[in-house]
């Protein structure tokens, strides 16, 4: 009430209220006045019921509602309400009182009905079914996993049979977006990298006097290991990405059904030239990484370990045999390798929102990165074993 | 018209991208509680117009008036407090795809109302039960099919119980019949609540079966070329141009 005063002393219209009588004993009248706006706080529709539950059994509930200064949403938010609590008591309502443009937007609210099981019910899964559906789920991914490299393969073989489909223009478009225009971040991660290595290496083989050995230690490390890797770290951040967004995004504009319409492969079409590009590029793009990380070990060398650039230079040249090379380019090929089938496969899958877009993103890359690593350690053992 | 009933007024807009001038020269006014149509064939730069109105382009000339009061060369603050009360129909819905149809209805709310969460959760199920998606509160857009998004769009539009109602395009990739059952809608949302609503649309039938008033933009010499009823236009326009638009292209007699 004292709120309700103050409105009115303020000069605005009283907050919304009601009363209630019993014109006759089976019906109950609910007068309604002030300003029916959500934003001002109202009755709530239980104290309709409340009214109704109370004395005689009532068969009618009626409005005046004569009183009302404004109303928005809030009111009709309360009148569905009280039409729905009658309809459960059966108890008849009259909506003669209230003012036209709520009654038609009542009749508006209530003439198309709940859709029969439309209504989302929140089911507790048990933890044995979820183990069980996650299980299906991860079978089913990578079975589709395996469908998609082999679609990518037969989609190779076509190529080497000169029966691919793809526009020239495209692949070359992507090789300079993942090959030229990656140069430059390649270029300063590997040759910090590369920084990053010589003055570990430095602290440690000082204490023996054997600075030398630096340059055995970054020419070695870089070519076999780091190059390759952190080209394929960068290609699944920023080419992995860009293929499962722009995949994704096609997906979601029907343009990949637009090409399987006509009868053109998405495989060869688009996840081909993605491919070739990436193989291509990371080991041109590893060689380049080499050089950048041995420049970064010669920096460290000639200016903190007092190593001259010839002895630098002929002590990496010493060390780092064409095997080492050999091993970081075959490294970058597979990367390539994976990043793009990351990038493609998630793109491919994208569902049709613009959060499924961004998922796809995030999974390609997460994908791209798992495996590049997991990939490294097999390479590991393998080298080893092989001795090479 | 007397100048104090125009809710909204176009003075003199000229639109452009750049130095690519759209439309020019656009002279209207939208009557308090009319629905008022922007028609013209495809690319004529309908959608661009009613960006200026929303408030996502300024005009490269011209002004444009709510009530009187200059809607660009207002601050930014009473901008916003003028948008808040548009409700708008983007032509794909433009429902936020990461969130429930429910939650869709309920940002606006939430962000501008000082409901609870129960609160805004009843009072979006009743937008939704007004475009006839009673019971669908929690599905995500990308679970339901394009007319019901497009309603959904509009339960969204109608958040905030808004005084003036755009409508981008309504029955662009609607059936025949969810278009009508649409411009119903339409129609009934603006009897109801007497909001004004201004919808760009080429569909014909949508066009004489809501529209009060309409101006005719024409891609050709780049400005409008008629305003008024559409039906009195189809009939009784001088210009050619308008009524072939208005008469689907199809032969008129040379007198009415």
């Amino acid at each position: 009430m004292r709120k309700a005063l103050d409105a009115a002393a303020d000069g605005r219209a009283a907050q919304g209220q009601m009363s209630f009588s019993r014109p006759t004993d089976d019906t109950l009248l609910v007068r309604l006045s002030g300003s029916w706006k959500m934003q001002e706080g109202l009755p709530s529709a239980t104290e309709v019921l409340k009214q109704v539950e109370s004395g005689p059994r009532v068969q009618r509930v009626a409005f005046d509602g004569q009183g009302i200064t404004a109303w928005d949403s809030g009111l009709v938010t309360f009148l569905v309400k009280v039409l729905f609590q009658n309809s459960q008591k059966q108890i008849e309502t009259d909506q003669a009182g209230l003012p036209e443009g709520v009654r038609r937007l009542l009749a508006l609210a209530t003439a198309v009905p709940e859709r029969e099981g439309a209504a989302r019910k929140t089911k507790r899964i048990s933890l044995l079914a979820r183990i069980g559906t996650d299980t299906i789920a991860a079978v089913r991914a990578a079975k589709e996993m395996l469908i998609f490299l082999g679609e990518a393969v037969v989609a190779f073989l076509m190529l080497l049979r000169g029966k691919a489909r793809f526009r020239r223009s495209d692949l070359m478009l992507i090789i300079q977006e993942c090959g030229a225009n990656a140069l430059g971040i390649v270029a300063l991660i590997t040759f910090l990298v590369g920084l990053i290595l010589a003055f570990m290496g430095a602290i440690q083989l000082r204490q023996f006097g054997a600075q030398i050995y630096v340059a055995d230690l970054v020419g070695i490390g870089m070519t076999r290991e780091m190059a390759a890797l952190m080209a394929g770290i960068i290609m699944a951040g920023r080419t992995g990405a860009a293929f499962a967004a722009q995949l994704g995004t096609m997906q979601v504009n029907e343009e990949i059904d637009a090409l399987k319409t006509l009868g053109i492969s998405p495989m060869e079409f688009l996840v081909l030239p993605r491919m070739l590009a990436l193989v291509l590029m990371m080991p041109l793009l590893t060689l380049y990484g080499d050089l950048l990380g041995i420049l970064g070990g010669v920096v460290v060398g000639t200016g903190i370990l007092n190593l001259s650039l010839t002895e630098y230079l002929i002590e990496t040249q010493k060390a780092v045999h064409l095997s080492s090379f050999a091993v970081g380019l075959v490294k970058s090929v597979v990367f390539g390798v994976l990043v793009a089938v990351a990038g493609c496969l998630r793109g491919m899958q994208c569902g049709r929102s613009a959060q499924a877009v961004g998922e796809a993103a995030t999974s390609a890359v997460v994908m791209a990165i798992v495996s590049i690593i997991a990939a490294d350690g097999i390479f590991a053992v393998i080298t080893d074993a092989l001795g090479v | 018209m007397a100048p104090t009933e125009a809710r909204i007024t176009v003075q003199n807009v000229t639109m452009a991208y750049g130095a690519f001038v759209i439309q020019r020269d656009l002279n209207f006014s939208v009557k308090r509680g009319e629905i008022f149509i922007i028609m013209g064939g495809s690319g004529c730069g309908k959608s661009t117009v009613l960006r200026a109105l929303t408030g996502l382009k300024v005009p490269a000339t011209g002004d444009v008036l709510y009530d009187g009061v200059n809607f660009w060369e207002s601050d930014p603050l009473q901008r916003d407090r003028t948008m808040r009360r548009f409700g708008i129909l983007y032509q794909s819905g433009a429902l936020w795809s990461s969130m429930t149809l429910a939650e869709n209805v309920g940002l606006p709310l939430g962000e501008y109302t000082g409901l609870r969460p129960s609160e805004i959760r009843e009072v979006a199920s009743l937008k939704l039960a007004l475009v006839g998606l009673a019971g669908f509160e929690d599905y995500y857009p990308s679970e339901i099919s394009g007319g019901m998004r497009k309603r959904a769009g509009v339960a969204r539009a109608l958040a905030l119980d808004p005084d003036i109602l755009y409508f981008d395009e309504p029955s662009a990739g609607l059936d025949p019949i969810s278009s009508k059952l649409l411009d119903d809608l339409i129609l009934e949302l603006r009897d109801s609540l007497g909001s004004t609503v201004v919808v760009v649309t080429h569909e014909l039938a949508s066009i004489f079966s809501i529209g009060d008033n309409a101006v005719f933009l024409d891609p050709e010499t780049k400005t409008m070329l008629a305003v008024g009823n559409p039906k009195r236009l189809r009939d009784e326009s001088e210009d050619p141009k308008v009524r072939t638009f208005l008469t689907r292209g199809e032969p008129v007699a040379a007198t009415k």
